[in-house]
């Protein structure tokens, strides 16, 4: 026992002694400092009397905390980011905007090549080209919304580390991007479609839109907690890298519904599993307002579940949770963004 | 109508130093036990009022927490105890040009840094020519900026920030980067600032340029707020002038001046 006391004095007078080293030092330091340092300054003396300044501002904390929200109403901003965006992709790029177009367009090809003309999708389902392609299109503003998203925050880290601005306006601007990117393709989609004889129909608009709000509300949900993760643990981004690979085989896109139909027959587990994505409800939604119009009823008529709206209400409802969900997660998380960039 | 224009509340900031980044490295550290992160306090539970208009010289050694501080005042960082408040626009500049893109040109870069500084877009259209002035980059305002000299970038950053008519205007060591008129230019104008009542935080070891521009000096030392208070006794209390340290430190001095 006394021992141990002996101890713990000896303890405390040595931390003393170091305390008292370490100030010596410090003040060492502090003096070399400001004599090397005094005048590295230009003096300039305050000309006139000083004025009064009323701010007319309720005090507040001065770290951003609205979120989406503030993202949107800062859309000026926004716009600007994204313009900045755009300039770090095609910087030292000949064909700039053209490569967002060369990778689609190729992959349609040997899509069409492969499953349409070879395995002969083509007979089975009528506008088989635009069948593909709508869901193409969709397909290639989510992965370019997640995956820009994940590496969005990484990627703008100096803004992030000494500026002050909601940080959730990176992963927005990629979703801009993205739709910035996507918007020539739907007009592509639209001319054709208008080619092979499409109709306007209230229920195709609604469907539309209802698949337009789920793609929103999930791309965002996932870019916005993959961005967060991304930043402390870089194997997200592989792990978005991976999973996009074959996000094209998990929607109907090469093969339509009734395939699928086809095999919830036998595993009924296996149907319920690829409808629990959200981006095939998507997809089925947007080939309601693209495709079907071009086609007869008679001929669609099997091509979409019977429940496609239920289930698109029901994951709209599940995607608006998630985002909510995302957007807590990302405030929690982005506390320590700065210390782990 | 005297008000508050920063309240700083038992404020800390604690700093999570993680040494090993994959499972691998975490795994042999484990095994030799070696810690696998530590943390650091960089902002000890800081405590302070700043008044609008008042003039704060922020001083202390490299490593004692005041661009922490700056950081957290300008809402980059929260604190993770106590809390910060802040009455009107602020204008930082924690590190010149932190927000340009180097492939943009500088005129982009004029409009993107604005808009994030927090102004508007007829605002800074209102403001361009009086920037590019200041910055003085004459005919290299449309290349980009990865072409400019670091001279320039500091320029063109400070002149941004200044032009931003913020309530509080915050000043870290980027000005050591531009030469001696510029230098000379953007003391007069935040003077020019000061006089019309902005609240100025001006982290500085010049002491001369610190008791021309402030009206109050806040230490700091490894993240505790050691002196609040008057301008020249705050430059007298980072020198540590005791007598007898004094003497002693003369002595150690001479042998510690090549180390």
């Amino acid at each position: 026992m006394r021992a141990a006391n002996k101890a713990a004095t000896a303890a405390a007078r040595q931390a003393k002694v170091d305390e008292r080293g370490r100030r010596r030092n410090a003040a060492r330091k502090a003096r070399r400092l400001m004599e090397k340092k005094a005048d590295s300054m230009p003096v300039v003396e305050l000309r006139g009397p000083k004025q009064e300044r009323v701010v007319d501002a309720e005090l507040v904390d001065p770290s951003p905390h609205g979120g989406l929200v503030e993202v949107f109403q800062q859309r000026y901003l926004l716009r600007l980011i994204v313009t900045r965006q755009l300039a770090q992709m095609y910087a030292a790029s000949l064909l700039g905007l053209l490569w967002s177009y060369i990778q689609p367009a190729l992959r349609f090809v040997v899509y069409f090549a492969v499953f349409g003309i070879i395995l002969r999708t083509h007979d089975s389902t009528p506008n088989f080209a635009l069948h593909l392609f709508t869901g193409m299109v969709f397909v290639h503003y989510f992965t370019e919304t997640w995956s820009g998203g994940t590496h969005s925050i990484w990627n703008n880290r100096t803004l992030v580390l000494k500026m002050r601005v909601p940080r959730e306006i990176f992963p927005v601007a990629s979703m801009v991007v993205a739709a910035y990117h996507t918007g020539p393709q739907v007009l592509i989609l639209g001319i054709a479609c208008a080619l092979l004889g499409w109709h306007f129909t209230l229920v195709g608009l609604a469907a539309g839109a209802l698949g337009m709000a789920i793609l929103i509300c999930f791309s965002m949900a996932l870019s916005l907690t993959f961005s967060a993760l991304n930043v402390f643990f870089k194997d997200f981004q592989n792990i978005v890298s991976t999973f996009t690979q074959f996000l094209h085989f998990l929607v109907p896109m090469m093969y339509s519904y009734s395939y699928i139909a086809r095999m919830g027959q036998d595993h009924p587990w296996a149907y319920q599993l690829y409808f629990a994505d959200p981006l095939a409800e998507a997809v089925m939604l947007m080939q309601r307002l693209f495709w079907a119009p071009t086609l007869k009823p008679s001929q669609y008529a099997h091509e979409f579940p019977p429940d496609l709206w239920e289930r698109g209400f029901i994951m709209l409802a599940v995607c608006a949770v998630m985002l909510v969900l995302a957007q807590r997660f990302f405030s929690r998380l982005e506390g320590k963004f700065p210390e782990r960039l | 109508m005297a008000s508050e224009s920063i309240v700083v509340d038992h404020v800390s900031k604690d700093f999570t130093m993680q040494y090993h980044r994959t499972l691998k490295q975490m795994a042999v550290a484990t095994i030799r036990g070696l810690p696998l992160k530590e943390h650091f306090r960089a902002v000890n539970d800081v405590s302070f009022t700043v008044e609008q208009g008042e003039s704060i010289g922020l001083m202390g050694l490299n490593g004692s927490g005041k661009s922490t501080l700056l950081k957290l005042i300008n809402g980059v960082m929260r604190p993770d105890e106590g809390r910060i408040l802040t009455r009107g626009r602020i204008a930082g500049l924690i590190a010149t040009g932190a927000g340009f893109h180097p492939q943009l040109s500088g005129r982009d870069n004029l409009y993107l840094n604005g808009a994030i500084l927090g102004m508007s877009e007829p605002e800074i259209k209102r403001k361009f020519d009086e920037i590019v002035d200041f910055a003085d980059i004459g005919k290299f305002l449309d290349t980009p900026v990865s072409h400019y000299s670091s001279g320039m970038f500091a320029r063109l950053g400070f002149a941004i920030a200044i032009h931003v008519d913020a309530d509080i205007f915050l000043a870290d060591e980027v000005l050591a980067v531009g030469d001696k008129p510029f230098k000379k230019k953007c003391m007069a104008k935040m003077q020019e600032i000061r006089q019309q009542g902005t609240t100025i935080f001006y982290v500085s070891h010049a002491s001369s340029s610190v008791r021309a521009m402030c009206d109050r000096v806040l230490v700091l030392e490894s993240g505790h707020l050691n002196f609040d208070g008057d301008v020249e006794q705050g430059i007298h209390y980072l020198q540590y002038d005791d007598d007898e340290e004094t003497k002693e430190a003369l002595a150690d001095g001479e042998l510690g001046a090549d180390v």
